[in-house]
């Protein structure tokens, strides 16, 4: 990045105290925003990386697309070679931050290492969540879908002949239906919830994109569980039995915030943070999907799992270990998913009064609370939805604005000319 | 943070925009590849400028990436595609997927995918050959303009 220009330099010399140390559990999203947000503030300091994984840093969210050979393993890299030498960081690759001693300031490792920190962010990420299913140990080919790894390894088992269950109908359990779809031979994909989708989507938007899977194949088996398995036969709740050979557990992930928790620092469903991602310890930062930040439509704080926030979470850490000083107040949830070409935009919370609008196989529709945009879902016409996000992030308020003179569609003449100019007519 | 960009942006005089979508053209030609304007004719076009308005006030005006200061769509970007260099915002359609995030996530409505589905954007025609961005040598009405600008 440009930002980054001037601050070359793997200045790595222990006999000049003065360079502070910073440390970076993780190696991710949040810990690239991290490093990019230090080298902001201070181009010299000392940044070590523990990364359990041993892979440079790459895209996470792109595992199906690798699946669905849109990409692949040189160009998911989240950055370039050249990276962590250019920003004069270290990584540790292959290990595990087991304890994190707060008062002296250290990471113990897995390898016995303890590593010191003058600042440290925790940007451990999070786990797939696996319940306790009866008799999973007797099925062969289980995965999660979460790592390069669980791709490569799904990669290596899948056939044209294989039927794959996928025990959850989430973000990630579809998205491994998406990217493997034109792999295998069969997709079903169960959920307790009674709609796919079921964090971000309504009943009826969960319907259209539903059927859009369907037409690729794709089974559901809805408001139904697994419970037991045995062999290449899960035995459902309902009474219904779904033969498989592969099994994805896509169920849920976790926040790994037991780091912190352990040191004694506080931590609810993430790590609890404020404005500038510090935790409750001093010098400990936390950032992604281990942390939880405040959502401003929500009025409360939750985990945002998602990887654009990860990254602005991550910077913003960055910034403030190095002596610099950002806040980031006006977070709020957001996805853009795409399912065979069929787009969806969610975002914010969805609370107050709403404005829908349907055409077709297209439904916008408005949260409105207290005179501001809360949250929207929309689904199919998704051109410049961005609009709408800046009313949200922005916190516009609605009366200035007049937001639905497309028919649901963003358009930027919703703002008055004199916003426009200031937009358009100006350095922004 | 860094100093401003001191760098040459396209910016919008409103009032000046007849709505006649030359730009459009002009943008999808400069980056088509093709030797005749002509051969548009009839085809569908994915130009990075769009023409957006409001027929019943006689509003119209065009609307391409601003090269923001502190762009959110390169941070926000999940594939790693989107960077900026020299005051010009580029996207790698390599390393893109076609997620959309880019699109959630600007502020001006100012990006779309190309005919594939993968993200394009406005490069100031830093990468066709086109010297400068083709939309306003074609303007009409000079209702878009090239030029430097400070902030406000």
């Amino acid at each position: 990045m440009a930002d980054n220009a001037n601050c070359i330099g793997k200045a790595r010399s222990s006999d000049n105290a003065a360079l502070k140390r910073y440390v970076i559990i993780g190696n991710g999203a949040a810990a690239v925003g991290c490093v990019e947000g230090i080298r902001l503030a201070d181009p010299l300091g000392l940044i070590t990386i523990i990364s359990e994984e041993r892979r440079h840093v790459y895209c996470r969210p792109l595992i199906s697309y690798y699946l669905e050979d849109k990409t692949d393993l040189e160009k998911m890299k989240y950055r370039d070679d050249g990276f962590y030498d250019r920003n004069g960081a270290e990584v540790l690759y292959g290990k595990k931050a087991l304890s994190i001693d707060p008062a002296a300031k250290t990471v113990a490792l897995d390898s016995g290492e303890t590593v010191a920190y003058d600042e440290l962010c925790v940007a451990a990420g999070s786990s797939p969540f696996v319940p306790p299913f009866k008799g999973l140990e007797t099925v062969e080919n289980k995965f999660g879908f979460m790592t390069l790894d669980d791709a490569l390894g799904l990669e290596k088992v899948l056939t044209p002949e294989t039927r794959v269950l996928i025990v959850g109908a989430g973000l990630i359990g579809l998205k491994c239906a998406e990217g493997i779809a034109s792999r295998v031979k069969e997709i079903k994909v169960c959920d307790l919830a009674d709609r796919i989708l079921s964090s971000i989507l309504d009943a009826e938007g969960a319907g259209l994109v539903q059927k859009r899977l369907e037409e690729r194949g794709i089974k559901f088996m809805l408001s139904d569980s697994v419970s037991e398995f045995q062999g290449r036969r899960a035995l459902m709740k309902s009474g219904r039995e779904a033969g498989f050979d592969v099994l994805v557990l896509a169920v849920g992930v976790r926040a790994n915030s037991g780091l912190v928790k352990e040191a004694g620092g506080s931590v609810n469903r993430g790590i609890i943070v404020d404005e500038r991602l510090k935790t409750s310890l001093g010098s400990v930062y936390a950032a992604g999907d281990c942390a939880e930040g405040y959502d401003v439509t929500l009025g409360a704080n939750r985990v945002l799992a998602l990887m654009p926030s990860a990254y602005l979470e991550g910077r913003t850490a960055g910034i403030n270990m190095a002596g610099g000083d950002a806040v980031l107040d006006n977070e709020f949830p957001m996805n853009s998913i795409g399912f065979f070409g069929f787009h969806i935009m969610t975002a914010g919370t969805y609370a107050g009064e709403v404005e829908e609008f349907k055409d077709g196989d297209s439904v916008e529709r408005f949260y409105l609370k207290d005179g501001y945009l809360s949250g929207f879902i929309i689904i199919g016409r998704v051109e410049r939805a961005g609009i709408y996000t800046s009313l949200i992030r922005d916190r516009v308020p609605l009366e200035t604005v007049r937001p639905f003179i497309a028919g649901g569609r963003a358009t930027n003449a919703m703002f008055s000319e004199e916003v426009r100019r200031k937009k358009f007519g100006g350095v922004v | 943070m860094r100093e401003s960009d001191t760098v040459k942006r396209v910016y919008v005089n409103e009032e000046w925009c007849l709505g006649c979508h030359l730009c459009e053209y002009n943008c999808a030609f400069a980056n088509s590849g093709l030797r005749y304007m002509s051969s548009l004719k009839g085809k569908q076009i994915y130009p990075r400028i769009h023409v957006e308005g409001e027929e019943k006030d006689r509003i119209t005006f065009a609307v391409s990436c601003r090269h923001c200061e502190d762009p959110l769509c390169v941070k926000c970007c999940i594939a790693g595609a989107i960077s900026k260099e020299d005051g010009v915002v580029r996207i790698d359609r390599n390393k893109c997927v076609g997620c959309l995030t880019c699109m959630l996530v600007c502020p001006y409505g100012a990006l779309a995918p190309a005919e594939d589905g993968i993200m394009q954007k406005c490069e100031l025609c830093t990468s066709n050959g086109s010297g400068e961005p083709a939309c306003v040598k074609g303007c009409p009405n000079r209702a878009i303009v090239y030029e430097e600008r400070g902030q406000e």
